[in-house]
């Protein structure tokens, strides 16, 4: 009996591999691992003949089982013991596990999402993304703050003649450069701080100065909404900001 | 004290993200506890008087929302359907939301496939967040599940999440998940 199954409805080998046990009324606890290795082998085959790519793990979990096959089919020796663990253990272990975290995604997909089951009051102000609105604004991750960077990075091709002059940046100076500019202006947008003719390597030692500021508590880094500006602003009063000043040594940078 | 209802009610409906009580008694300058009751109230009248919306508790906040059962006319109302999730997202997805602190390792093991694509995905959505780097050889980054995952399930906390059907009849030494330890060392 052939069955036509292909790999795009599968999310993986564990996938498969539950599927199979299901369609052979199979208990998870107590896999036939013969009957299962020939069946799952026979539909990796197929896919072969039907020249899908087959992905790496498929592969990996067919050596799984014909492993586990093997090692069945040896006799089980008394010297070693009783505990010899049953060698189908481990991936029944693994299969249980992903079984949980499927029946999991079943039912995040039950659950009433936003924006397509159930919709709350909006608001969006078509000019509201770079005002002064202080008021909603929303701590950002550490992604989004690589992501920004990313974008600013990818404007700045990467230059392709460069000297061998070694400019030495040190970010303790850079971090007094943005502080002081803080005071100045009270709040910058992320790309303020950057300045334009600022070289790829000047652009990192801002970052990595601006990621020192953020995790001395000195700096806050706020955006209004998703993807909008990322504003830093100081969160130190100006009189206690040279007692923190960034001690040099301790930075760790060359 | 009307007044102070009006407010409360006025300040949620108009906000364009949950309203923490922490965040009401801030904007309201009145004390929490003066203010949890008039929440309270509000979403006991929202259910009385069978609005098409009502009061719900999500992302440690509260917001208006439309009911449930007027999904299907609803979504009339917006032009583009919603996104739909991929079985892979789902998937990665319920595991760090169950497993946070997860590393992309454990969410490859567990899946059995490889899961950077779709972390990808689920990052850009806003839907994971970076908690930080694990104390092992690599410092590989962790992850968990960020507000935005709230907000869109609609789910007060993570303790909110539905509970996991756990593998009670099974042998014991089988049944034992790993725990949840919070490895998370914060610092980034």
């Amino acid at each position: 009996m052939a069955i036509q199954i292909r790999t795009e409805n599968f999310s993986g080998p564990l996938d498969l591999l539950l599927h199979l046990i299901k369609s052979h009324e199979m208990d998870i606890v107590d896999i036939r691992i013969v009957e299962i290795t020939e069946q799952y082998l026979q539909i990796i085959e197929q896919m072969q003949q039907l020249d899908l790519d087959i992905a790496g793990e498929f592969l990996l979990m067919a050596a799984t089982l014909v492993h586990i096959k093997s090692r069945m089919l040896l006799p089980v020796s008394d010297d070693i013991g009783e505990e010899d663990e049953d060698p189908r253990a481990e991936l029944v272990k693994r299969l249980l596990e992903y079984q949980r975290y499927k029946d999991a995604a079943e039912l995040f997909q039950q659950l009433p999402q936003l924006e397509r089951d159930i919709f709350s009051a909006q608001f969006q102000c078509p000019d509201a993304g770079e005002s002064d609105s202080e008021e909603n604004e929303i701590p950002i991750g550490l992604y989004q703050l690589a992501d920004a960077f990313h974008q600013l990075l990818k404007e700045k091709p990467p230059e392709i003649f460069h000297e061998v002059i070694r400019e030495s940046l040190s970010v303790a100076d850079y971090i007094e450069r943005i502080v002081e500019r803080l005071l100045q202006q009270k709040r910058l947008s992320f790309r303020e701080i950057f300045s334009a003719e600022s070289s790829r390597n000047q652009l990192i030692v801002t970052f990595l100065a601006t990621l020192e500021l953020v995790k001395m508590h000195i700096v806050s880094i706020d955006q209004v909404d998703d993807f909008s500006e990322i504003w830093l602003a100081l969160m130190v009063p100006a009189d206690q900001l040279s007692s923190i000043s960034p001690e040099k040594d301790l930075l760790g940078y060359g | 004290m009307d007044n102070l209802r009006q407010l409360v009610e006025a300040f949620i409906f108009a906000a364009d993200s949950p309203l923490s009580l922490d965040r009401l008694s801030a904007l309201i300058e009145e004390p929490k506890a003066k203010i949890r009751p008039i929440v309270e109230q509000l979403q006991q009248q929202y259910l009385a008087s069978e609005c098409g919306f009502y009061l719900a508790e999500v992302a440690g906040g509260y917001q208006f929302r439309t009911v449930v059962e007027l999904a299907p006319w609803l979504r009339k109302l917006r032009k583009e359907r919603a996104p739909r999730f991929s079985r892979a997202a789902l998937e990665t997805l319920a595991i760090i939301a169950y497993r946070q602190p997860a590393t992309r390792a454990d969410i490859e093991y567990l899946r059995g496939v490889d899961s950077g694509g779709v972390m990808k995905t689920l990052l850009d959505k806003n839907l994971l967040r970076i908690l930080g780097k694990k104390d092992v050889p690599g410092r590989p980054l962790i992850y968990g599940t960020s507000r935005h995952f709230l907000e869109l399930f609609g789910l007060r906390d993570l303790a909110d999440l539905p509970t996991l059907k756990e593998f009670t009849a099974l042998d014991p030494e089988l049944a034992v998940a790993d725990p949840l330890e919070p490895e998370a060392d914060g610092a980034l």
